[in-house]
């Protein structure tokens, strides 16, 4: 990383790409005129990635529309200048702009299907960028569209140019578009969270890919992300954003190892890192909630959430951005106090909190399978009398859970952890093996034949706060309807006290009884899901990652809240969830699956340490961890997911596996090895030589961090 | 965590009665300037038909004098506003009357349309399978009929009366609506709200009508406004066939029809129920794109 900041250094002396300068932005709504971004400066030199982080609605988006002069029709730039190569560009005309997007400045979107024409060949597609812009034949337009996709790592540049995008995976569609992005060769790149939309592994890749782009084709970039990690491992300089304004910035370097705004600090706090533990060390999610643009306090915005906060200086001014006595020189904040306060002393560590006491088996999964049967009704089927098909999203489960227990499925899309959610829920019944839970096997009972108790006893947590609540009814009656049909209690009065009682444990006040779904945000949400799932004292709770559409700080406080009541009520908490960082924060056993099959289960320590699964050790190395001091051993996996609907014969690992030992792994299922009690890898490599494989993950011991930091200091001096 | 007990504070409470919220929404229509003209001309509809008999109009059915123009004084001292038809009726009271009977027997057979084909809509797209197969085509065979000779052949078969108008409609509407709710249905019922439903063991019934079908009311109220208006149509189109309510009942369609051939002598006659009936039907078409206007918006 160290380099890499040396490096922006030595651009000074070039001329930047862009340059913004207090640069505002607006929306006009029905409520008036909403100022989205204010006073944003920035500027960019060849070669060099910028990163902007931020929660949702800082206005990291909307700089990235100002720079490509692209806001919609309810959006201005109501003050400061944008310039590129020193050009102002709110002084162009529609028709130079035109001539400078998609040629000098390009972008990259989230939802790569979103952006490419379904209707077209990807082929044809890239080929109109140059053809567009630039004065030349087909042919050789052809040729620029083939080497890019080489370029951008594609395995197979010329079937890519005659598929349509649905035959393209997501990550493939990502390195098209990224692809495209480049073809022109801009000077520019604009990235809005491009991997968001995407699986970890396939992440890994496309971040790989990013980094490397700069020192390819020398092009500057700005990185637009919400997650700190994926912003360490690609950029060079970073902004924090908050409420419309840049309220730090500073190299990587200064930036991770020493933030100086109260909010960049509470960010730090809200991920679960490495050193985080949820005992010990719990997160520290930062109180109170984003202000609405139109009713953001006077002074810091962030003061009303600030610890720090001193009434009559933090609220009586703007606060300018500035640089602060005792960081590196182009670190800059915007925060009064930033020079008082020592975050390393005052920082009031969130109280440890008692480990739970795990006790009996509650769930015990043996041998559960699970295949969906697909009727193929093409001539071609019938022929070969392959009409019926199987989908195995579950591949003979094996894994218990005790009381009070955490555990966590981690996996990718499409390796069967909903499903399994599914089939325990009743919402689908297991092809084979058995499910216990609290001594009953309920594998093949589905919901409908279950007693209320037994239903009551298993409840969920669903993903998507937008989604759980119902939007037509009022948040009391959802809960209560809970309470009532799981027969807890019947009298109105009585449920209405017990709802009160559960919208107090998940922190909220009581007068959220009256509200209706839209009233809320989505932290608001995912407590009233919490509370719902928790309203008939159920003995376990099915979490469908609970968090992940969350904005950080809101996840920390939701997943601290949803522990806390885990703790209270002695439940099991079954965890699904693709992010490694959060279920090692928070779980006792982790089971790892792919394409419906565990490929490692034991508890935490021992999925974290050697020896791993290949997968996992894969899977480990993808996670951006937002530490600069954590080293990672860099393992890219080749090749996609294979489809569920063909996968393949062998281990399913085995197309992607970069320990893969020969035919065997194509050929032959995977047993299980038992590492040691309860720590079983499924995979043909023999124990003893995946205990040879060094860790993934490094996390320096506090003592060497310390000393790696005056190191750093002295040399910054 | 005590720092974050009351985190994420929230705007001030509001407990708005339902018909409070009604109105609310409805007031919303002000910024809509087509919305706003099509509900004018509808409400001054429906107070006609709610007035009707407290104002001072002549008997629709009596027989006064024939071929009076338009503000021709009246024997016995009154004034004929509109003029008289050919058998002697007063046209202002004709239409007025009318009025009520059309958005009477309109709304009932608008509501008994809806309630089957949200019925329909709703076990195809929630329960799906042979169920949505059988629903579907059914809806199909229906729909391979043009409207106009579906009409004729139930009015002809069972006869010309209210009832059986409101049996012609549902017939012929239902199977469009069954199809917007089953659309709306299907994009519903895989959200996470239905899988807690489902997972706490709810009845089939308690999520399609209490979890499901409440979400799907922004664009049915849309439609029901523009199914309204083709509904008066449509028995406007039944009278003038003669086919509709039976006469001597003051109809549009009827009266439009009984002056067709009168049309060149007595043109009031024909043109006043004639734009009666247009003003009521561009009433509803403006209201509902009036609705369809402010719910795109936000």
């Amino acid at each position: 990383m160290s380099d890499k900041g040396q490096e922006a250094k030595n651009h000074q002396d070039q001329q930047p790409v862009l340059e913004c300068k207090n640069l505002s932005i607006s929306y006009y709504t029905r409520a008036g005129e909403i100022p989205a971004v204010v006073d944003f400066d920035v500027t960019v030199y060849p070669g060099e990635t910028i990163g902007i982080v931020g929660e949702s609605g800082c206005g990291k988006s909307t700089v990235a529309m100002a720079v490509m002069q692209h806001m919609g029709v309810n959006g201005a730039i109501v003050g400061g200048e944008i310039f590129f190569k020193g050009r102002d560009m709110t002084k162009m005309s529609a028709d130079e702009l035109r001539h400078l997007r998609g040629s000098e400045i390009a972008m990259i979107y989230q939802e790569p299907f979103a952006s490419l024409n379904p209707s077209m060949k990807c082929g044809e597609q890239l080929m109109e960028v140059p053809l567009f812009h630039e004065d030349i034949t087909e042919k050789e337009a052809r040729d620029r569209a083939r080497q890019i996709l080489a370029d951008v790592r594609l395995p197979d540049p010329d079937r890519v140019m005659e598929s349509f995008p649905h035959q393209l995976s997501g990550g493939q569609q990502q390195r098209v578009v990224i692809a495209m992005g480049l073809l022109a060769n801009p000077s520019l790149l604009v990235l809005d969270e491009p991997t968001t939309a995407l699986d970890v592994t396939v992440e890994a890749g496309i971040v790989n890919l990013i980094a490397d782009i700069s020192q390819k084709f020398n092009t500057a970039q700005i990185y637009i992300s919400h997650n700190l990690g994926l912003i360490l491992e690609t950029c060079d300089r970073v902004f924090v954003m908050y409420s419309g304004e840049v309220v730090e910035e500073g190299t990587i370097d200064s930036l991770f190892t020493w933030p100086r705004h109260p909010y960049t600090h509470g960010l730090f706090g809200c991920i679960p890192l490495p050193t985080a533990d949820k005992n010990a060390a719990p997160l520290k999610p930062i109180r109170g909630q984003l202000p609405l643009p139109h009713e953001r306090p006077p002074g810091c915005n962030f003061g009303p959430r600030c610890n720090y906060f001193v009434g009559g200086r933090c609220d009586a001014q703007a606060i300018p951005h500035e640089h602060v006595e005792g960081s590196a020189h182009d670190h800059f904040v915007r925060c009064i106090r930033a020079a008082e306060i020592d975050h390393e002393k005052e920082a009031p560590g969130a109280d440890p909190k008692p480990p739970m006491e795990l006790g009996e088996q509650v769930l015990s999964v043996e041998h559960m399978r699970k295949y969906y049967e697909l009727h193929d009704n093409s001539i071609k089927a019938i022929m070969a009398g392959e009409r019926t098909k199987y989908v195995k999203a579950n591949e003979s489960l094996n894994f218990s859970a005790r009381r009070g227990e955490t555990v966590a499925i981690v996996g990718e899309s499409g390796c069967g952890k909903s499903t399994f959610a599914k089939v325990l829920m009743g919402l689908e019944t297991a092809t084979d093996g058995r499910v216990v839970v609290e001594g009953q096997d309920i594998a093949y009972t589905p919901v409908r034949k279950r007693k209320p108790q037994r239903i009551a006893a298993l409840q969920m947590v669903f993903q998507n706060p937008f989604d759980t609540l119902n939007p037509s009814h009022r948040v009391g009656k959802q809960i209560g309807r809970v309470i009532r049909r799981f027969g807890v209690e019947q009298d109105p009065k009585k449920i209405r006290e017990r709802v009160f009682k559960l919208l107090d444990i998940v922190k909220l006040p009581r007068d959220f009884y009256y509200r209706r779904p839209r009233q809320l945000s989505g932290g608001q949400k995912q407590r009233v899901g919490i509370a719902r799932a928790f309203a008939g004292n159920p003995a376990m709770v099915i979490a469908d990652e609970p968090v992940s559409a969350l904005d950080v700080s809101v996840a920390a406080a939701v997943t601290e809240l949803l522990m806390d009541i885990q703790r209270e009520q002695q439940s099991t908490l079954l965890f699904i969830s693709h992010d490694l960082s959060v279920v090692r924060y928070l779980s006792d056993g982790i089971v790892v699956m792919y394409l419906g099959w565990i490929m490692e289960r034991g508890t935490t320590e021992e999925i974290f340490s050697p020896p791993y699964n290949p997968y996992t050790e894969a899977l480990l190395s993808a996670v951006p961890i937002a530490d600069p001091e954590v080293t990672k051993r860099e393992i890219v996996l080749e090749g996609n997911l294979p489809s569920v609907m063909n996968p393949p014969k062998g281990c399913p690992f085995s197309t992607r596996c970069p320990r893969k030992i020969g035919e065997i792994c194509d050929n032959e299922p995977p047993p299980e090895r038992e590492v040691s009690h309860g720590h079983v890898i499924t995979c043909h490599i023999p124990i003893e030589e995946l205990k040879e494989v060094p860790p993934v993950i490094n996390v320096p011991s506090d003592e060497e961090r310390k000393h790696r930091k005056q190191q750093a200091q002295a040399t910054t001096d | 965590m005590s720092a974050t007990v009351e985190a994420e504070e929230s705007a001030t409470p509001q407990h708005r009665s339902a018909l409070r919220q009604f109105f609310g929404s409805f007031l919303l229509l002000r910024e809509s300037y087509i919305g706003m003209v099509g509900a004018a001309l509808v409400i001054f509809w429906v107070v006609m038909a709610i007035l009707a008999p407290f104002l001072p109009l002549y008997d629709p059915l009596e027989t006064l004098e024939p071929f009076k123009g338009i503000g021709a004084a009246a024997q016995d001292g009154g004034t004929y506003w509109l003029g008289t038809d050919h058998k002697g009726r007063d046209i202002l009271s004709r239409i007025i009357w009318g009025s009520q009977r059309v958005l009477i027997w309109a709304s009932l057979a608008t509501v008994t349309a809806y309630i089957v084909g949200m019925l329909m809509g709703c076990m195809a797209g929630y329960l799906g399978g042979w169920v949505d197969e059988v629903a579907s085509f059914l809806a199909n065979v229906l729909l391979s009929f043009p409207v106009l000779i579906l009409y004729v052949i139930i009015i002809t078969y069972l006869g010309a009366s209210g009832v059986n108008i409101i049996i012609a409609v549902t017939f012929t509407t239902a199977p469009i609506i069954m199809r917007i709710v089953r659309g709306i249905i299907m994009d519903l019922r895989t959200r996470d709200y239905v899988s807690a439903a489902q997972t706490r063991g709810e009845p089939n019934w308690y999520i399609m009508l209490v979890e499901l079908l409440p979400n799907a009311r922004g664009p049915l109220i849309v439609d029901a406004c523009l199914r309204f208006g083709y509904t008066v149509v449509a028995i406007a189109t039944l009278g003038f066939l003669g086919l509709g309510l039976p006469p001597p009942a003051p109809d549009w369609g009827l009266m439009i029809k009984e002056a067709v051939p009168l049309g060149s002598f007595a043109g009031h006659t024909m043109i006043l129920p004639a734009i009666a009936l247009s003003s009521l039907i561009l009433g509803f078409n403006m209201l509902a794109d009036g609705l369809r206007e402010i719910s795109l918006r936000d």
